[in-house]
């Protein structure tokens, strides 16, 4: 029989990297994500599977440590919110450039600055399109249920040993804070299967490794540029994932992920109860973006919104996916505000429907 | 004495550093970073643990570091190898890690993470080269620039008033609990080369057995952002840099040495 318990986002996330046999996880407290350090913590998952767990003295060092022990081609996972987000970029950034492997998770609160603590959807610009310097992508999994999560967190480990790239799980306040059921899978082992012949143990019967983002010659890093590039080709290609709630028959189509996502979902019900037939549209993967999908749907709808607690970020990929074909607008509450279902749906009626 | 007698074995007096590589070193003639090298690559080779030493190099003139020294290396972003170590060695804790970092990178843009990983412990050699200025850059003011000090950034001597102070960040993280040797040398001499050697044996030593962080400090020329000839610089370093910064044991067995 299968193990449910009752768990917020936070210790869902933490209790999926413990049994998705993560090896470490090094972070630094902040709201509203302090509950996956703590988690882990309380769990001594050092002694349960010999994760270590270390809480650095800043983002700076917990991205800085990750990298290391990334390095060793170790299992390796940290997690912050909004500013201490900001602080990791620019080791995030040295991390796709030496092709690390690692779990990054922002549970993503209200800015700019040091804003709020309550939830957000602000971070996509920052997530999808760069945050740190040089020409990189980071493949990002926006979880809307704590189930996910949960599932999130091996899911994480298998695409960024995969592609052998860092991987970010974009939640929000609200799905890292609220309560559901979570079906717990079983312990993976910590030894990972992975090929770690890259990877920076000692030298014992090979050439030493070196890992670095550095080349100073030009032409050699422009080819590791081109590699790159192909490697988020390849993950454009295989790794698009996305939910769809009735949009068979849908005339309007919410895009909505994460926790506006579930928002979305119940102005989708109000809408129908009324007549009106909206579908949904759930990006599961913010990069890759879903354009192709988005393209398709917006060929047989009358118009689109996309909901995020934002100014309104997604909605200029949503508008290049539909390439202008059909209106497309934006509807979203900023600085921690979350909106209802009741204010989704006035928004499609007065933006879209008309009246 | 002809080619045939000077090659023969029992007239060697010299010979390459079998685990340094062959690539070109990219720093000045004259300068004190490649015998730094050498030395600890030296003292990896005949302690027997090349297959179990994982370096981190820092940004800075020895940002190429692992180019010259032939072991597991990663090159850390600016400031950050302690951290980046402590990833290392909390994932490996019997492998042997080393960050080797000159003045910018450890006690200006990483004066935090050098302070923690110092403070946690951690069971690494950090080897420090104090050059006191910002060589790779083009001779800028560092944080242990000497009062009036000329550099780049600092062009008619550092000014204390305006610029602040030199800062002795060795003697600081000596008072952390989680250090147990820490000890400042030099490599222009050939004694000096004899007793950082020394040091840099004791260093791993120390990491063998788990007792804590080893700190060497060593204080180098920097001919080309002094704006010195390398043997001017040397006699320049002993009669300013080592009054201010004082050869010797700080801390041994995480006892601070009184003097």
């Amino acid at each position: 029989m299968k193990e449910l318990r009752l768990m917020k986002g936070n210790e869902a996330i933490a209790e999926g990297a413990i049994r998705a046999g993560a090896d470490a996880y090094f972070g630094y407290p902040i709201t509203p994500q302090s509950e996956v350090m703590e988690y882990l913590m309380m769990e001594k998952p050092h002694e349960r599977t010999g994760m270590v767990i270390l809480q650095a003295e800043s983002e700076v060092a917990s991205i800085n440590m990750l990298y290391g022990a990334a390095g060793t081609g170790k299992r390796v996972m940290t997690s912050s919110s909004s500013p201490g987000i900001s602080l990791m970029q620019e080791g995030i950034s040295y991390m796709a450039g030496a092709e690390l492997p690692c779990v990054l998770v922002n549970v993503v609160r209200g800015g700019p600055g040091l804003g709020t603590i309550q939830p957000s959807q602000s971070d996509y610009f920052q997530t999808t399109k760069g945050g740190g310097h040089g020409d990189y992508r980071l493949l990002t999994l926006a979880p809307a249920y704590v189930q996910e999560m949960y599932d999130f967190a091996a899911l994480g480990f298998e695409l960024a040993f995969k592609y052998r790239t860092p991987v970010m799980i974009q939640a929000d306040g609200l799905i890292g804070q609220m309560m559901e059921k979570v079906e717990i899978g079983d312990q993976a082992a910590r030894f990972t299967e992975f090929d770690q012949s890259w990877a920076t143990t000692g030298k014992k019967g090979r050439e030493r490794n070196i890992i670095t983002s550095l080349d100073l010659d030009p032409a050699r890093q422009e080819q590791h540029n081109i590699h790159l590039q192909a490697k988020y080709a390849d993950i454009v290609k295989a790794e698009v994932r996305f939910e769809e709630i009735q949009t068979e028959d849908a005339e309007y189509l919410f895009v909505a992920y994460g926790s506006s996502a579930r928002i979305s979902q119940k102005a989708m019900q109000l809408a129908r109860a009324k007549g009106i037939k909206v579908g949904l549209f759930r990006p599961i993967t913010l990069w890759p973006f879903p354009t192709e999908q988005i393209d398709a749907i917006s060929k047989r709808v009358k118009g689109i919104l996309t909901v995020e607690q934002s100014a309104g970020q997604m909605i200029e990929d949503v508008k290049l996916a539909s390439q202008c074909r059909v209106q497309v607008e934006h509807f979203g509450r900023m600085g921690g505000m979350v909106p209802s279902p009741e204010e989704v749906l006035e928004a499609l009626e007065q933006k879209l429907i008309g009246g | 004495m002809d080619i045939k007698e000077i090659i023969k074995p029992e007239n060697l007096v010299y010979k390459k550093t079998g685990l340094m590589t062959d690539n070109p070193l990219s720093y000045c003639p004259g300068c004190g970073h490649g015998t730094a090298h050498r030395l600890l690559m030296e003292v990896v080779d005949e302690l027997g643990i090349v297959e179990d030493t994982i370096g981190v190099a820092p940004v800075g003139c020895s940002v190429l570091a692992y180019d010259f020294m032939n072991v597991d290396m990663q090159g850390a972003a600016h400031g950050r190898a302690p951290a980046v170590a402590t990833g290392i060695k909390r994932c490996w804790p019997d492998k042997y890690v080393f960050t080797y970092q000159g003045d910018g990178d450890l006690a200006a843009i990483g004066t935090a993470e050098t302070i923690h990983a110092c403070n946690r412990g951690e069971n690494i050699t950090i080897i420090f080269i104090n050059n006191g200025i910002y060589g790779m850059t083009g001779g800028q003011m560092a944080p242990t620039t000497l009062p009036g000090m000329r550099t780049t950034t600092s062009p008619y001597g550092r000014e204390v008033e305006m610029m602040g102070n030199p800062l002795k960040i060795t003697e600081l993280i000596a008072q952390l609990p989680g250090v147990h040797y820490v000890t400042r040398h030099a490599v222009h001499t050939p004694r000096a080369v004899r007793k950082t050697k020394k040091a840099i044996f004791k260093a791993f030593e120390v990491q063998k057995e788990k007792k804590g962080l080893s700190f060497i400090e060593i204080v180098s020329n920097c001919n080309s952002g002094w704006k010195m000839e390398p043997v001017a610089s040397n006699i320049w370093m002993e009669d300013n840099m080592f009054p201010f910064y004082e050869l010797g044991d700080i801390k041994i067995d995480g006892q601070l040495v009184t003097k």
